[in-house]
């Protein structure tokens, strides 16, 4: 149990000691979005009845930002310590891969869950309602960053270059949650658009995000809770299984 | 009492390249040993597989009776592993570091410990410096500091004097020499030949990923019987003696005699040709010369 209080200390501290870069930036970031896509969009998009365009992003932004740095956070901590080589203080230790794992994990969600508290708190102003379901928002913020804090964990596993890492963002991780509904509801979309963005996982994790803020969702959020849950529990067994045989870490 | 170290027949290979081939010796508790071989011979392979950085092919190794695969835990709990590598965490402080490594080791509160070490080893004064900010030499301190953060028994060190000043060579061995009085068992490898010599009782050299020599030191340079004889003479040195000729060095003469006895036939040769010897030096064997010569093929 210590080891793994060390590691998840150490890597909450990482991100911490440049928080600028790694939690302001992003806020500052889905404002823009906010700012942007409120004032163009406001006046064409078609949501939910009674919801406003703008309020109606505040949870997708959210979402989108956590998912993105819980990602990032596991990934680019694991790729830096294989570069510079300094994980093999990790490896030398006697900590099993459930407390290597659990460690990543934790720090990927915290820093997903600040972010995401952050960007809350900057959108709040553009007129997001009281939510109707706090269980429901923390199920799906915990779970969305679990997911991709997992995805980020195998992905530095995986990458042995920065490029490598910056190609599994860029070709998966980004599409993946651009064309989630961050900034639309499927039910907008052509019927082939909107059966594909059902097989999107990030898809659910906005989806039943948004439920907790509107109690009003394109699917019911006990299928999203579903098809997330399953997702992380499918992820996290492979992240276990690559690191307890020691996949690109021990050779 | 189990042993330090048992490896029992270990293998690695890398697709097609061999880097240890069916390698077995054992580490006894409190030994200071010796892991010598060229660059490539495997040394760092079988000190990441003694380590779990490494899976080997085949065969098993056991720190103090611990699997190194079946019980790493305890395997890793009794070992302090130096890597070769000079690595840092760039955003930590030389005490965060070490008390990092603690906590990996399940220690919570380690201060007096990481003091001791920071004490031991000239780094108290950088306690609070970013690992960034010091020296090769200050950071190759810190990772000695982090490999004893958990007090192990059995001390791995990959050539860790390997670019590090003069002083900094002495304080580390006093130190290592240190911990060995205190019970530890050490086992390091070195590229500076006299530095096995002067610190370790037995040693293993390694060619190719093989073991091609096991032996107390004393045995290991005694084995080498041959000794090496430079001599001044009046005259050119006798036919008879053109056997043993091994080269000149301007006006001397280097003789390879099979054993020091020979010495006293040699003379009375040279004697009975009437050659007159003007000075004469002995050059002893040392771990170098042999080291040297089981390189190149030829059995000590």
């Amino acid at each position: 149990m210590q080891g793994f209080l060390t590691l998840l200390r150490k890597e909450v501290l990482r991100f911490w000691k440049v928080a600028f870069q790694t939690v302001a930036a992003p806020v500052l970031t889905a404002l823009m979005y906010q700012l942007i896509f409120s004032h163009v969009m406001a006046r064409h998009a078609d949501v939910y009845p009674g919801v406003s365009y703008t309020a109606f992003l505040i949870p997708g932004l959210a979402m989108m930002s956590m998912t993105q740095n819980a990602f990032a956070n596991a990934s680019s901590s694991l790729i830096q310590s294989k570069i510079t080589g300094n994980i093999v203080f990790l490896l030398l230790s006697p900590l099993g891969p459930l407390q290597l794992f659990a460690a990543y994990l934790a720090a990927a969600v915290v820093r997903g869950l600040v972010v995401g508290a952050g960007v809350i708190a900057v959108t709040i102003g553009f007129g997001l309602p009281l939510p109707v379901s706090l269980p429901w928002i923390f199920a799906f913020a915990l779970l969305g960053c679990g997911v991709l804090g997992t995805l980020g964990l195998i992905a530095g596993i995986w990458a042995e270059k920065f490029d490598q890492l910056a190609a599994f963002q860029n070709f998966i991780i980004l599409p993946l949650t651009f064309l989630s509904g961050v900034f639309y509801s499927i039910d907008s979309l052509p019927p082939v658009w909107r059966a594909l963005s059902h097989l999107n996982p990030v898809f659910y994790m906005i989806d039943g995000f948004r439920y907790g803020f509107f109690g009003h969702a394109d699917v019911s959020p006990w299928l999203a809770l579903s098809v997330v849950a399953a997702s992380f529990i499918i992820l996290s067994a492979l992240a276990l299984w690559l690191i307890k045989v020691g996949y690109k870490l021990r050779h | 009492m189990p042993p330090a170290i048992v490896i029992s027949s270990v293998s690695k290979q890398y697709g097609s390249f061999t880097a240890l081939d069916d390698v077995s010796f054992q580490v006894e508790q409190g030994e200071f040993f010796a892991l010598l071989g060229p660059n490539g011979a495997g040394k760092t392979t079988l000190i990441s597989s003694m380590a779990g950085l490494t899976r080997q092919s085949a065969g098993s190794i056991r720190i103090l009776g611990h699997d190194t695969v079946s019980d790493a835990y305890q395997a890793r709990m009794k070992l302090g592993v130096v890597p070769q590598e000079l690595v840092f965490d760039p955003f930590l402080s030389v005490r965060e570091t070490l008390r990092f490594q603690s906590g990996y080791f399940g220690i919570a509160r380690n201060d007096d410990w990481i003091d001791e070490l920071l004490a031991k080893l000239g780094l108290a004064d950088k306690a609070g410096s970013n690992l960034r900010a010091l020296s090769g030499g200050m950071k190759r301190r810190v990772m000695v500091a982090q490999a004893l953060v958990h007090k192990p028994p059995v001390i791995v060190l990959d050539e860790p004097t390997a670019g590090v000043d003069v002083e900094l060579r002495q304080s580390l061995w006093a130190f290592v020499r240190e911990l060995n009085a205190a019970g530890h068992t050490i086992v390091l490898t070195t590229h500076y030949l006299e530095e096995a010599e002067a610190l370790c009782s037995r040693i293993a050299m390694l060619k190719k990923g093989r073991l091609i020599a096991l032996e107390d030191k004393a045995k290991l340079l005694a084995h080498s019987n041959k000794r090496d004889i430079s001599l001044k003479l009046s005259a050119p040195l006798p036919a008879s003696l053109q056997a043993l000729h091994v080269r000149d060095e301007g006006e001397r003469v280097v003789l390879r005699l099979p054993d020091i006895a020979a010495i006293e036939s040699l003379l009375a040769t040279l004697r009975t040709a009437g050659v007159e010897v003007r000075e004469m030096t002995v050059i002893e064997t040392d771990l170098e010369s042999v080291f040297m010569r089981m390189m190149q093929g030829g059995a000590a």
